[in-house]
């Protein structure tokens, strides 16, 4: 597009240069609307601004120099006014950037599927371990450990299963090879619980003692899709001076709303574990139906979730062998273990137990 | 075990609670109804019952209408059956306990001219059709039934036997080697030494607490019947039981503890019954005893009971009054147990009116004598049991203990946590697999021969031993992947590896990695890459750098040297070594491993299966590093890179140790940008673009100072073989 020359001007008064300059910034103002890329802007400001052959050059060059001494003032404020327009034209255009037409050649299609780098997930069952540890240490539970392959003794003698108890049986307990000869409380077997943990925890430190114990189990169960020979408990013991049944009671309603939500309610009933006296099972209101009943909790309403009880006098003897704060007469506590494959089966909805020992990729990554 | 409301209602007169009530409130006292079925108008409903084998006493109906009376407060009717008067008995029939280490009781009762037919609600107490119809228990005759019906009221075992097929008295007594007893199952039994056997002067005529015997059972005929009711010692019953693969009614309860007391009860039960249709009791019950194993059941030493025992191990109740020293004695009675009361301390000096409110908080205690059919209870932690189990486990408070002790987190918890997120980070799965794996391949990956631990009873020939390595249960995982189509695979696991012998078996925690497919995932907008040893080899570098270790670094062995695991391939697997220790191994799969065993799947996509471990118990010995910032430098840094060529026999290692010995403080960074092999190269030699970046901290470096570092760089890389491309 080219412009009017400039004209020469014959008129100096206020009317007539008016007219001239509101002209030419018509001029500026149309030529800046139709600027494209980088090589209109280029050519706008090299007609306007160019230091020799740009109009405003040529203005000033014509117009001020025919002008009489009278009309240069007035004529030099409209001058700078036009040059403050073109240049903010100018500046107007380059902050816009590339033209929208430009642009569109470089389209792409933002429907493809996003590239993901693969996150690796944690495994369900870990997770729900930590979840369980995280409730627990909030309540003041440190974290112990022990060894999977253990002996009868801390397995099932200290934990008060009388000789002859039904799970020493080999039909229910995984045994070390080679072990006839040992007396019964050297035997080795892989553990069929966490709570040999309470044993070792407190032979090694006196009273008070809050641990929580998460670990690995194993049973000699045929596998099913709710029994495996694997699995994973998370125990906890409290002993105090004055821990009682309803601080049992207390704690594990208060870790069942931290873990299913606030709305659940908790309910105990009578049980036997050779450890524990009383014993309890602990039931929660359905976190399916929130206790209305569903075919998840066979229409009870209920779930059962975990076993506890006050440790039995009898245990607290075992432990005084070592640790003779351990007296059943001053101090008291309770202890309670549950299935961490159950739970994490219900929160997350999984119908196999076997789906946690296969390292199947699609089961795994839908917890990443 | 199943339990009909009826029955239950006969012994609770009182008894208000409709049938889903009282189910309900049976199930939170510890007698679990499991399932309610309703039996049509009038018959109530029967209830399918779930009971923990410590309570074996509440296993028939009257058991459980026990429990109910204790629950509400009822009265329970008492078991008396008035039987007519005997005639008399010269010489009374014999009995005699020869095992007295396994027999505690035998009751006899003669009742002669009956008459054997069927069944029938005799009078009330002994609904035998009525209940045994609603039941769906087979009936076969009064005589048979009657022991059944007793069974199922009272949970005691009772036999009759055809009188006239004994010979002479009873004898009850260990059986002779090879003794021969056909049993009521018609089995012929050869028996042991060991076994219990109730006999007469001649043969053994049933295996005593477990099973009647053929010959004597009561047939049309029978005219004469001896009546049975006894208790048996528990193990004796279960051995007996065991050997012969019998588990029946009555050796399921011997076996879990009778009641020494309810021999005599039940005997009368089934006489009344019996002599319902005729016949008549000829003498006294003979009622033999073993004083020793009457004084563990029955006349058991009274227990001592402290209320504020109660108080201190039950601890806050709902209803502000607590369980008072009435609700306390109204429970235990009415459980069966008979307290006598024990004030001590200032009370008991003045025993009348004492105000109500230190009757129930008063230092009060008892001593408790304890019920013949409750063997399970024997200390006083067990009545305090019962106490809160009658009370309702529900009715107690929700309180939180007093808490004054720091958390400890396991040492290496944090160490744990690191190690994990790097791999996750890396884009593995966390796995968990078998804690076993075959005798084959705990040998191929134990650390030490001869070391690996095997199980005495393993659930399968696959799972023979515990895993020394975590190995060959990532194989398994990865061949599970490849086998489902899933062919992409970043898998890892933490967990206990195991090592030993029959007497010693040591455990340590391992971190295993296996890999397989593309990396990055397969896009429709990216080049597809296989995942190869320098990701898994970045992974552990990534790993290794959360500790602190001044030096980490990787070798490898020719094969011969045969210390390469033997599931590694010996050319492109490392040895891990951090602080002069092995930490781990990785790399890729021994082809011949991958080609034989189960991730042969790999081998037919072309792709090469890779898999390390770690040994998590060394790397934990090293602390975990803590960032610290240092200043970045605000000058310009600058960038050579050098194209080099060396010979094949030169490895990265030898260049980046001669970059280092430099020194140069400005020489902030030194790297491989690529590598390559072209025929342009001589023979034996490959090239490698090598990065460099200069930086100081404190001015813009000139070039002649960058001139003179260049040329240090040609030289020391040239003094180890490498030149500069032209």
């Amino acid at each position: 597009m080219r412009n009017e020359a400039i004209p020469n001007l014959t008129a100096f008064d206020e009317a007539a240069l008016d007219e001239a300059f509101a002209a030419l910034e018509r001029q500026a103002r149309e030529a800046a609307a139709a600027l494209g890329g980088e090589a209109d802007r280029e050519a706008f400001r090299l007609e306007w601004l160019g230091r020799k052959q740009g109009r405003l050059n040529e203005v000033s060059g014509r117009w001020l120099k025919a002008a009489p001494a009278e009309a240069k003032k007035a004529l030099g404020v409209r001058f700078n006014a036009l040059k403050a327009v073109v240049e903010g034209l100018l500046d107007a255009a380059l902050g816009a950037g590339p033209s929208d037409a430009a642009l569109q050649t470089e389209a792409i299609d933002i429907t493809l599927p996003g590239t993901r780098r693969l996150l690796g997930a944690e495994h369900p069952i870990t997770r729900t371990m930590n979840e369980i540890v995280a409730v627990f240490a909030a309540l003041g539970y440190s974290v112990g450990v022990g060894p999977e392959v253990e002996t009868d003794y801390y397995n099932f003698e200290s934990m008060n299963f009388p000789p002859g108890h039904p799970a020493r049986d080999t039909q229910d307990t995984l045994v070390i090879a080679a072990q006839e000869r040992k007396p019964l409380r050297d035997r080795l077997l892989l553990r069929t619980h966490t709570s040999p943990v309470q044993m070792r925890t407190m032979e090694q430190q006196p009273p008070p003692v809050r641990i929580v114990i998460p670990g690995k189990v194993h049973r000699n169960d045929a596998a099913d899709a709710t029994h495996s020979p694997i699995f994973h408990q998370v125990e906890g013991l409290c002993v105090d001076t004055n821990v009682t049944f309803s601080d049992l009671k207390g704690t594990l309603d208060h870790a069942m709303k931290a873990l299913f939500g606030p709305a659940v309610k908790t309910r105990f009933f009578p049980s036997f574990f050779p450890f524990t006296e009383p014993s309890a099972d602990v039931q929660i209101s359905c976190i399916f139906c929130g206790g209305k009943g569903c075919r998840k909790c066979k229409d009870s309403g209920w779930i059962e979730l975990l076993g506890c009880g006050m440790v039995d006098p009898a245990v607290f003897a075992f432990a005084a062998q070592k640790q003779p704060a351990y007296d059943p007469r001053k101090i008291s506590g309770f202890a309670f273990g549950m299935g961490v494959e159950r739970i994490a089966m219900m929160k997350y909805g999984i119908s196999e137990i076997g789906s946690f020992y296969a390292g199947d990729m699609r089961f795994l990554g839908q917890f990443a | 075990m199943k339990i009909l409301t009826q029955w239950l209602r006969a012994y609770l007169p009182g008894l208000a609670s409709g049938d889903k009530q009282l189910a309900e409130d049976l199930t939170l006292r510890g007698i679990a109804v499991d399932g309610i079925y309703p039996l049509g108008e009038g018959d109530g409903s029967l209830y399918e019952m779930d009971i923990t084998t410590n309570r074996v006493d509440a296993m028939n109906h009257y058991g459980v209408a026990r429990e109910a009376a204790a629950i509400y407060g009822l009265d329970l009717k008492p078991l008396e059956f008035a039987l007519p008067a005997a005639q008399p008995a010269a010489p009374p029939f014999s009995v005699r306990i020869e095992a007295e280490d396994a027999c505690g009781r035998f009751t006899a009762r003669v009742l002669r001219d009956v008459t054997i037919g069927e069944s029938r609600d005799w009078f009330a107490g002994a609904e035998v059709a009525t209940y045994f119809g609603l039941l769906e228990q087979k009936m076969i005759s009064n005589a048979v039934d009657a022991t059944n019906f007793a069974w199922l009221a009272m949970g005691q075992p009772a036999h009759a036997f055809d009188l006239d097929k004994i010979e002479g008295g009873i004898v009850v007594r260990r059986a002779r080697k090879g003794e021969r007893l056909k049993t009521l199952d018609g089995v012929e039994r050869v028996l042991d030494a060991e076994d219990l056997v109730v006999a007469d002067h001649k043969k053994a005529l049933a295996l005593a607490g477990v099973m009647g015997g053929w010959d004597t059972m009561i047939t049309a005929e029978t005219k004469n019947v001896l009546i049975e009711a006894a208790w048996f010692e528990p193990m004796a019953v279960r051995q007996t039981a065991r050997r012969h693969g019998l588990h029946t009614d009555a050796s399921h309860r011997f076996e879990r503890g009778a009641d020494f007391n309810a021999a005599p009860v039940a005997s009368a039960l089934v006489s009344a019954i019996l002599l319902a249709s005729g016949g008549w009791i000829e003498g006294e019950l003979v009622d033999a005893r073993v004083a020793a194993f009457e004084e563990r059941t029955a006349r058991r030493r009274p227990v001592a009971l402290a209320l504020s025992e109660v108080h201190r191990i039950l601890g806050a109740t709902e209803n502000p009054v607590g369980i008072t020293a009435a609700a306390a004695e109204s429970v235990l009675t009415a459980l069966g147990c008979k307290l006598a009361s024990q004030r001590v301390g200032a009370s008991a000096s003045q025993p009348h009116a004492a105000p109500a409110a230190e009757q129930t908080l008063g230092p009060v205690s008892w001593q408790v004598t304890l019920p013949s059919w409750r063997l399970d209870l024997e200390r006083e932690i067990d009545l305090i049991e019962e106490i809160a189990r009658v009370y309702g486990y529900n009715r107690f408070a929700n309180t939180l203990p007093a808490f004054g002790e720091g958390v400890k987190a396991l040492p290496w918890a944090e160490k744990e946590a690191a190690v994990r997120s790097v791999l996750r980070g890396a884009g593995f799965h966390e796995a968990i697999s078998s804690t076993f794996c075959s005798a084959a391949e705990g040998a191929w990956t134990a650390a030490q021969p001869g070391q690996v631990v095997a199980l005495g009873n393993p659930l399968s020939e696959e799972a023979g031993v515990l895993r020394p390595s975590l190995v060959p249960g990532m194989l398994t995982m990865i061949a599970g992947n490849l086998n489902r189509d899933v062919n992409d695979v970043r898998l890892f696991e933490l967990g206990t590896v195991f090592s030993g012998t029959a007497e010693k078996v040591d455990e340590r925690p391992v971190l295993a990695f296996g890999a397989v497919g593309s990396f990055p995932d397969e896009s429709a907008l990216h080049e597809r890459r296989a995942i190869d040893f320098y990701d898994l080899k970045g992974a552990v570098e990534q790993a290794l750098s959360r500790f602190e270790a001044r030096s980490v670094y990787f070798d490898r062995f020719p094969a011969e040297a045969g210390l390469t695991p033997e599931w590694l391939h010996p050319y492109r697997a490392a040895r891990v070594v951090a602080e002069g220790v092995t930490v781990g191994w990785f790399g890729e799969v021994h082809p011949r491993l991958a080609a034989e065993r189960k991730v042969a799947a790999a081998a037919k996509l072309k792709e090469r299966v890779l898999v390390g471990e770690l040994y998590l118990d060394r790397l934990y010995k090293l602390p975990l590093r803590s960032p610290a910032a240092r200043e970045i430098s605000r000058f310009q840094p600058v960038r050579r890179d050098f194209s080099l060529v060396l010979g094949e026999g030169i490895a990265w290692e030898t260049i980046d140790a001669a970059m280092a010995e430099l020194q140069i403080p400005e020489l902030v960074e030194w790297q491989v940008r690529e590598v390559f092999r072209e025929a342009r190269l001589g023979a034996g030699e490959y090239a490698l673009l090598l990065r460099t970046t200069f930086q100081a901290a404190d001015r813009t470096l000139r070039e002649e100072e960058l001139a003179d570092f260049q040329r240090r760089i040609v030289e020391t890389v040239g003094n180890v073989g490498a030149r500069l491309r032209t």
